[in-house]
């Protein structure tokens, strides 16, 4: 817009850091809780992906994490809060059947759940679930959060719920708030890399730049639209699920 | 090091000012000046600010709401007023409601004149308030220790 510049690449870590050096409120002692729980859950969900475990386990974990951060969200009484977390809710509504039907998916290729072997399948998974992966790619805005599904917690919403859920939350607490979001983004994103990786070792360069591809689309997504509204995010979100995953699903059940 | 300096959050407060100084803060967050490529996020939430910037005079109405943002925000802090009003009450001093500048209730370290307070003016503030939160940073590690 007009040449501004905006901040810089790494304006994220020097936020964080800040946050570290800073006092942390406490409002009661469960509210702060959650979110380190939250975080190990999360931390817990990135190992077992990254070493090629169960997909299963590993996205009930990271359900598990979701929850808690909900939890404190409720915790803190705050009415920005709790709206903030009734929000999180309806969203984890949405995306979580198009999260269990891409495992459902990935688990054709090899008939199994571990991802060391889904990536060591004979032909990617996108050839035969490109309805699925355009899924994923619908329900990534959510877990990104990013515009236009940021209803819980976004940077941009300061008139209407101040920031939802993170409203309570300052110093370290925000900080590793900010670091479950990282994770997160590392686990959606492995995601997306088992669509493209399979044998050959080359197709792991192209997962990775399928990965890329896929973080910036979101981030013009991001930039082009408003926020929805949720009854269009829960709507639109089941639809495509609906639609794109489950006839994909089902296509493949006859040919398999 | 210090990375207060990277990023520092400021929650903007109107207390019965005129706008005009409103208007010279949004002003900051044009593409003209375009405060948020230093990592500065005008934020609408106390618990996450560092710096509280105040325009316009105390009042008694205002009074309370003020008290409590400061109380709200995490240490360490720092207080800019911006604007003539906000240092001694400016043209509303007169009023019946009005109390004074913004130091009649909370403690602040910057002034910024001008009336209306120029956006440079008002940066130069924020760049002075992010020495002062710096000091302060410091001062509160060593009593740590
Ligand atoms: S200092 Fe002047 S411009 Fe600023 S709020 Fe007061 S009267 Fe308005």
């Amino acid at each position: 817009m007009q040449g501004r510049k905006g901040p810089s690449v790494l304006q994220p870590f020097y936020d964080v850091l800040k946050l570290f050096q800073k006092e942390s409120i406490e409002v009661n002692t469960m509210h702060r809780f959650f979110v380190y729980i939250s975080l190990i859950f999360v931390i817990f969900t990135t190992i077992i992906m990254l070493l090629g475990g169960d997909i299963l386990l590993a996205l009930f974990a990271l359900t598990l994490g979701s929850i808690f951060f909900v939890l404190g969200g409720y915790a803190s009484n705050s009415p920005y809060s709790t709206i903030g977390s009734e929000r999180e809710l309806l969203q984890m509504m949405a995306f979580e059947p198009m999260i269990l039907l891409t495992a459902i998916g990935l688990y054709y290729g090899d008939k199994s759940f571990f991802i060391k072997d889904i990536i060591a399948a004979k032909i990617p998974s996108i050839v035969y679930l490109p309805g699925v992966f355009l899924g994923l790619i619908y329900i990534l805005t959510f877990k990104l959060r990013k515009s236009p599904f940021d209803l819980s917690m976004s940077h941009h919403g300061h008139q209407e719920i101040v920031q939802g859920i993170t409203t309570e939350y300052s110093g370290k607490d925000l900080a590793i708030i900010q670091i479950t979001h990282w994770y997160e983004t590392i686990i959606t994103l492995t995601l997306v890399y088992l669509f493209f990786a399979f044998k050959s070792p080359v197709s792991h360069v192209i997962a990775i730049l399928a990965c890329i591809i896929a973080y910036l689309l979101e981030i013009v997504i991001d930039n082009a639209f408003a926020r929805a509204k949720w009854q269009f995010a829960l709507k639109s979100t089941w639809v495509i699920t609906g639609v794109l995953a489950s006839v994909n699903l089902i296509i493949l059940s006859f040919f398999r | 090091m210090n990375f207060s300096k990277k990023s520092p959050w400021i929650l903007h407060y109107d207390g019965s000012s005129c706008n005009g100084c409103d208007i010279e803060v949004l002003a900051c967050l044009t593409p003209l000046y375009d405060v948020e490529r230093f990592g500065v996020i005008n934020t609408g939430n106390p618990k996450h600010a560092d710096i509280l910037l105040i325009t316009g005079s105390i009042n008694e109405q205002n009074k309370s709401v003020v008290k409590q943002l400061y109380e709200q925000m995490a240490d360490p802090k720092v207080v800019v007023a911006v604007g003539i009003c906000a240092a001694t009450g400016g043209i509303f001093s007169e009023c019946y409601n009005v109390l004074g500048g913004v130091d009649r209730i909370i403690p602040v370290d910057v002034y910024v004149p001008g009336c209306a307070a120029r956006p440079e003016a008002i940066i130069d503030g924020v760049v002075k308030a992010l020495d002062m939160l710096e000091e302060r940073q410091k001062y509160a590690r060593k009593k740590d220790k």
